[in-house]
C-alpha cells in the first residue's frame, strides 16, 4: 500500500516505524566502532604499511565502513524508516556530498593548474632566460 | 479502488471521523532533514579543507602540529558519549527516569571532556603561533573542527535543557521525542567526527 | 581594530552620526518620505486601534494561509524597492553619455545594482514563491496546516528580518558595492572595509535560516500530511514542483550559509580563506557560491512551472498532458541543477575538459525543460481555452521563457561564453528567464489564486493594462541589452564614452518606464478590486478549477476542510465534480489546530538585532541578543501546550453560513 494512506492517522499513535535498538545492538555497534577507530590510528601512528598512499586509502575505507556502522547501530538507519523517506534523503545527501567534494577538488585543481602563477613559474623563467 | 467499481457506487470523498494525527508526527522526518542540511554545511567545510588544506603559506603543516595520541583520546571520549547516550535511550524506552537521567549526565561529562580536550588543543596551537590567521590550511582546519565543536557545545546545552525538562515533566511523549531528536543529533556528530579524524588528522599526518 | 577604544566606541561600535548619508540628497529625501509615511501608518494603525488585531490575528498567527499572505505582502513591498533601484540604473545609464556623469556617483550606483540583485532574488522572488507554496500546498493536499506551524511563523519573520536589515542599510551606513554575489577579494575587508558587505552577509544569513527551515517544513508537510488516497503520483503538479523546489532549498541553502560564514570569518576573524595572501583562494568562493547559486535559480522557477501547469490545465479545461513526464522532468531538473554550476565561471580558467563537461550538462538540462513546454502546448491543443488573466500570463511566459532559455543555451557553449560572459547579453538572458518565468508566473498565480485567498476576483481591465505594459515594456527594456551585449558592453557600467550606444540605453529606459506603468496598473488593479470587491465576489470555485484547493470555500476557513478529503484521482476536484460530489451538511466535529505564539516574532527580532550589532561592531549588544535568542528558544521549549480544538459548534456555524451563501448564490 502506498505511504499516502497511512499518512492520516491510519497507523498507531505512538512510535511509528522507529526501531530503537537493543542493548546488544548498541554493544555490537560500539565494539565495531572501537575496532574501526583503533586500526586506522594504529596504522598511521606506527606506519606499519610503509606506504603513506596505501595507508591513506585503507583508513578512508575504514572511515566509510565505520560511518555505515554508526548509521545502522546508533542512528538505526534502514530503508523502511519514515516510509523510506529518511533513506532517500540520506542517499541524496551522500550524492550531493560527493558532487560537492569531488567537483570542488576537480574544478579547483584545474583552476590552480591553469591560473596560479607558481604553476608555470619555471616555464616562464625558462622563457625569460631564453635569449 | 479501481475506477470501474468506483463509478458504480458513489465514492466517499471525505472521512466521516476526524483522523487523529498524533502530536509530533513529522518531527523525526523533519529533524532528519535538518541533519542532512547540516551535513551539507560540513560538506562545504570539508571541501574547503580539501582544497585549501595544502596551502601552508610557509607556516607549519599537519605533521608539525597534530598530536595523534591526544586526538585518539578525544575520539574515545566521543565514542564513549555515544554508547552512554544509547544506554540513556534504552533506559528511556523502559520508562526509567533516574537511569535515563544518569546516563544523560554521563554523556554530558564525556561531551564536556571532548570539548575540554579540543579547547586545549586549540589554545596550544594558537600559543605556538599556529592560529587560524596563519594560513589557509589553518583557517580551514580551525573552522571545520571548530564547527564540529560548536555543534557539540550546542548539543550539550540542549542535553542540559532536556535533563531539566525530564526532571520536571517526566518521560512524557513530548520529552521522549525530544530525547530521540537529540540522540540523532549526537550520533550524527559522531559520524562527522569519523570524517574529521580520518580526513583531517590521520590523512594530514600521512601527507 | 584600533588599540584603544573610547567609551562611545565600546557602546556604539562604529556607528556614528556620519553613518547617515547626510551628503546624499536622494537618500535624505527618501528617508524623509519613509519617516513621514511610516509615521502616518503608525498613527493610522494606532487611531483605528489595529495593533492588537495585527499582533493577534497576523503577526503571531501560525495559520499557513495568513503566513502565506504576509510573505506575498513582503515580496510586493520589496519588489517596489527593487524596482526603484532598477529605474535608477536605467536612468543613470541613459543619462551618462557625452561627458555627463549622470546623476548617481560611483559609490551610490554600485550599491544600487548590488541591492537590486540581492533584493530581487532573496527578498522578492523567494518570499513570493514561499508565500505561494505556503498558501496553496496544504490546501492542495487536503491538510489543515503545515507540519511545523510555529517554525513557519518563525521562518517568515527571519525572512522579514533579513529584508529589514537591507532596508536599514539604505539609511545607516551603506550596502555592498560588490555585485549580488559579493565575490572576494573585492568583498574582503581590504577592499570593502565599511558596513556594506556586512549588511549583505547578515541579511542573507538571517533570511537564509528562515528559508531553510521553511523548506524542511514544506517537505515534511507534503510527505506526511497528504489526504488519504493521495499517493505521490496523484499529487497536483504544483505540489510536486514545490516538493522538488523545497528539496533543492534544503539541499542548497546550507551551502550558501557555510560559504558566507567563511567570508565573514575572513572579514571578522582575519582568517585566510579567500584572501590573496596566506594561501587563500578567492576562486574557491566563486566555486562554492555557485554550487548554491545554480540550484537557487531552479528553486525560483520550479514552483512557477507548477503554477503554469495548474493554470494551463484549468483554462484549457483539460487534464494536464503528460503528467508523469512532467513529474519526471521536474525531478530530472532537480538533480541536474547540481551538475552545472561551473557554467557561471567558464572564463575563470579551469580549462577545456572541465568547461566542456559543464557545458554539456548545461545543455542537457534544457531537455526536460523543453519537455515541459511541449506538455503545456499539448495541454492547450484542442482544449477549450479561456483567455482569463492567469492564462494570458501563462502564454506570455511560454513565449518569453523559450527565448530566454535559448539565449541560455547560447551561453552554455563555452567558446561563446568567452565572448558574452559578463556582458549585457548575460543580463538580458537572465532577466528574460527570471522576469519571463518567475515574475510572470507569480503574476499568473496572484491572478489565479487571489479569489481563493480573498473571495473576490481581480479587476480584469486593469489586469490587462498591466499585462500589456509588461509585455511591451519588457521587450523594449531588454532587447537593447542583447544587442549591447553583442557590441561588447559589460555589465555594471556607470558612464559611457561611445555615443553610438546611447540610443539603445534610451530605448531600454523607455521600456523600464513602461514596465513601471505596468506595476502601477497592477497596484491600481489591487486597489480597484478591493474597492469593488462586492461586485467581484465569487463562491468557492470561480475558474472551474481542478485541484483540491477549490473544493473548500473562498477564502477557506481557518481549518481549511470541515472533513478530511479522500482522494481518488490526480485532479481531485474535477473528479469530485464529475462524480456529483455532495457537500456534507451535518456531522461536524471538533478540529484540532495549532495555537498562535509570539515566540517567532521575538526570536527573529533578536536575530535581526544581533545581525545589526555585528554589522556595526557593537559587540556587547551582539552577545546579549545572541544569548537572548538562545534563552527565548529554550524558554519556548518549556511551553508544552501548543494546540487547541475548534469546537464542533463553531465549525457547524461556519459551514452552515456557507451552505446559506451557496443556496442564495446558485
Amino acid at each position: 500500500m502506498s505511504d499516502a494512506v497511512h499518512s492520516h492517522g491510519h497507523h498507531d499513535d505512538h512510535h511509528d516505524d522507529h526501531s530503537h535498538g537493543s542493548f546488544g545492538s548498541y554493544m555490537i555497534g560500539f565494539g565495531l566502532s572501537v575496532i574501526l577507530t583503533a586500526i586506522p590510528f594504529w596504522l598511521v601512528m606506527t606506519g606499519v604499511l610503509n606506504d603513506p598512499q596505501l595507508t591513506g586509502v585503507v583508513i578512508m575505507g575504514f572511515a566509510a565502513v565505520q560511518m555505515v556502522v554508526h548509521m545502522i547501530y546508533f542512528l538505526h538507519m534502514n530503508t523502511r524508516l519514515e516510509g523510506g523517506w529518511s533513506f532517500m534523503a540520506l542517499m541524496l545527501t551522500i550524492v550531493l556530498v560527493v558532487i560537492v567534494l569531488s567537483g570542488s577538488l576537480w574544478v579547483m585543481y584545474h583552476l590552480n593548474n591553469n591560473m596560479m602563477p607558481h604553476a608555470d613559474m619555471s616555464a616562464m623563467q625558462q622563457m625569460s632566460e631564453m635569449p | 479502488m479501481s475506477s470501474a467499481t468506483a463509478t458504480m457506487e458513489p465514492r466517499a470523498y471525505h472521512l466521516p471521523e476526524e483522523p487523529h494525527l498524533h502530536e509530533g508526527h513529522s518531527t523525526n522526518l523533519g529533524f532528519w532533514m535538518y541533519l542532512m542540511s547540516d551535513c551539507l554545511i560540513f560538506a562545504i567545510l570539508f571541501a574547503t579543507y580539501a582544497v585549501l588544506g595544502g596551502s601552508y603559506a610557509g607556516g607549519p603543516g599537519p605533521k608539525d602540529l597534530f598530536d595523534l595520541p591526544l586526538i585518539a583520546l578525544n575520539t574515545a571520549m566521543l565514542l564513549f558519549s555515544s554508547i552512554t547516550y544509547g544506554f540513556a535511550m534504552l533506559a528511556m524506552e523502559k520508562n526509567r527516569i533516574s537511569a535515563t537521567q544518569g546516563w544523560l549526565f554521563v554523556t554530558l561529562l564525556f561531551g564536556g571532556a571532548f570539548l575540554f580536550i579540543e579547547l586545549y588543543e586549540f589554545s596550544h596551537l594558537i600559543h605556538e603561533g599556529a592560529g587560524p590567521q596563519r594560513s589557509a590550511f589553518l583557517s580551514s582546519f580551525f573552522t571545520l573542527v571548530g564547527t564540529h565543536g560548536l555543534h557539540v557545545t550546542f548539543g550539550s546545552i540542549w542535553l542540559i535543557t532536556l535533563m531539566v525538562q525530564v526532571a520536571r515533566k517526566g518521560l512524557i511523549p513530548a520529552n521522549k521525542r525530544r530525547l530521540m531528536c537529540l540522540s540523532m543529533f549526537w550520533h550524527f556528530l559522531d559520524v562527522i567526527w569519523i570524517g574529521v579524524f580520518t580526513f583531517v588528522y590521520l590523512l594530514g599526518v600521512l601527507r | 581594530m584600533s588599540g584603544t577604544l573610547t567609551t562611545t566606541q565600546m557602546i556604539f561600535g562604529r556607528l556614528t552620526w556620519d553613518a547617515f548619508p547626510w551628503h546624499e540628497p536622494i537618500v535624505v529625501a527618501t528617508f524623509v518620505a519613509v519617516v513621514l509615511g511610516g509615521a502616518a501608518m503608525v498613527a493610522a494603525l494606532t487611531y483605528f486601534k489595529l495593533w492588537g488585531y495585527l499582533w493577534k490575528e497576523w503577526f503571531t498567527s501560525v495559520d499557513h494561509k495568513k503566513i502565506g499572505i504576509m510573505y506575498m505582502v513582503l515580496g510586493l513591498i520589496m519588489f517596489l524597492r527593487g524596482f526603484a533601484d532598477a529605474i535608477m540604473m536605467r536612468l543613470q545609464q541613459a543619462l551618462a553619455f557625452n561627458g555627463s556623469e549622470g546623476y548617481l556617483n560611483a559609490h551610490h550606483y554600485d550599491q544600487v545594482f548590488t541591492a537590486h540583485g540581492v533584493i530581487m532574488i532573496f527578498f522578492v522572488a523567494m518570499p513570493f514563491i514561499t508565500g505561494l507554496m505556503n498558501y496553496i500546498v496544504p490546501l492542495q493536499i487536503g491538510a489543515r496546516d503545515v507540519s511545523f506551524p510555529f517554525l513557519n511563523n518563525f521562518s517568515f519573520w527571519m525572512t522579514t528580518g533579513g529584508a529589514v536589515l537591507v532596508m536599514i542599510s539604505l539609511f545607516l551606513g551603506e550596502f555592498a558595492q560588490t555585485g549580488w554575489l559579493a565575490y572576494p577579494p573585492l568583498s574582503g575587508l581590504a577592499y570593502s572595509p565599511a558596513t556594506g558587505v556586512d549588511y549583505y552577509i547578515w541579511a542573507l544569513q538571517v533570511a537564509g535560516v528562515g528559508t531553510t527551515l521553511s523548506g524542511i517544513n514544506l517537505i515534511a508537510t507534503i510527505v506526511k500530511m497528504r489526504a488519504p488516497g493521495m499517493s505521490l503520483m496523484k499529487m497536483p503538479v504544483f505540489t510536486w514542483t514545490s516538493l522538488c523546489a523545497n528539496i533543492l532549498i534544503v539541499a542548497s541553502f546550507p551551502i550558501l550559509t557555510a560559504t558566507l560564514v567563511l567570508l565573514s570569518l575572513d572579514r571578522y576573524a582575519g582568517t585566510a580563506f579567500f584572501t590573496n595572501d596566506f594561501g587563500g583562494n578567492p576562486m574557491m568562493y566563486v566555486n562554492l557560491i555557485w554550487i548554491w547559486g545554480h540550484p537557487e535559480v531552479y528553486i525560483l522557477i520550479l514552483p512557477l512551472f507548477g503554477v503554469f501547469s495548474e493554470v494551463v490545465s484549468t483554462f484549457s479545461g483539460k487534464r494536464l498532458f503528460g503528467y508523469t513526464s512532467m513529474v519526471y522532468a521536474t525531478c530530472c531538473i532537480m538533480v541536474l541543477s547540481y551538475l552545472v554550476w561551473l557554467h557561471h565561471f567558464f572564463t575563470m580558467g579551469s580549462g577545456a575538459s572541465v568547461n566542456s563537461f559543464f557545458g554539456i550538462t548545461t545543455m542537457i538540462i534544457s531537455i526536460p525543460t523543453g519537455a515541459k513546454l511541449f506538455n503545456w502546448l499539448f495541454t492547450m491543443y484542442r482544449g477549450k481555452i479561456r483567455f482569463e488573466l492567469p492564462m494570458m500570463w501563462a502564454v506570455a511566459f511560454m513565449l518569453t521563457f523559450t527565448i530566454g532559455g535559448m539565449t541560455g543555451v547560447m551561453l552554455a557553449v563555452p567558446p561563446a561564453d568567452f565572448v558574452l560572459h559578463n556582458s549585457l547579453f548575460l543580463i538580458a538572458h537572465f532577466h528574460n528567464v527570471i522576469i519571463g518565468g518567475v515574475l510572470f508566473g507569480i503574476f499568473a498565480a496572484i491572478n489565479y489564486w487571489w479569489p481563493k485567498a480573498f473571495g473576490f476576483r481581480l479587476n480584469q481591465f486593469w489586469g490587462k493594462v498591466s499585462f500589456w505594459c509588461w509585455q511591451v515594456g519588457f521587450w523594449l527594456a531588454f532587447t537593447p541589452l542583447y544587442i549591447l551585449g553583442f557590441m561588447g558592453v559589460t555589465r555594471r557600467m556607470r558612464v559611457f564614452d561611445d555615443p553610438s550606444l546611447h540610443i539603445w540605453f534610451i530605448i531600454a529606459a523607455v521600456g523600464a518606464a513602461i514596465i513601471a506603468a505596468g506595476i502601477g496598473a497592477m497596484l491600481v488593479q489591487f486597489a480597484v478590486s478591493i474597492w469593488k470587491r462586492d461586485e467581484l465576489k465569487v463562491e468557492g470555485d470561480p475558474w472551474d478549477g481542478r485541484t483540491l484547493e477549490w473544493a473548500t470555500s473562498s477564502p477557506p476557513p481557518e481549518y481549511n476542510f470541515a472533513f478530511t478529503p479522500v482522494v481518488y484521482d490526480t485532479d481531485t476536484w474535477a473528479d469530485m465534480k464529475r462524480n456529483n460530489y455532495q457537500r456534507p451538511l451535518s456531522g461536524y466535529q471538533a478540529i484540532h489546530m495549532p495555537s498562535s505564539t509570539g515566540a517567532g516574532v521575538i526570536l527573529a527580532a533578536l536575530a535581526t538585532l544581533c545581525g545589526f550589532s555585528l554589522i556595526w561592531y557593537i559587540w556587547w549588544l551582539a552577545g546579549l541578543s545572541f544569548v537572548g535568542m538562545i534563552a527565548v528558544a529554550i524558554g519556548h521549549t518549556f511551553n508544552y501546550k501548543r494546540d487547541f480544538y475548534i469546537p464542533a459548534d463553531v465549525v457547524t456555524r461556519t459551514e452552515e453560513e456557507r451552505t446559506r451563501i451557496l443556496a442564495a448564490g446558485v
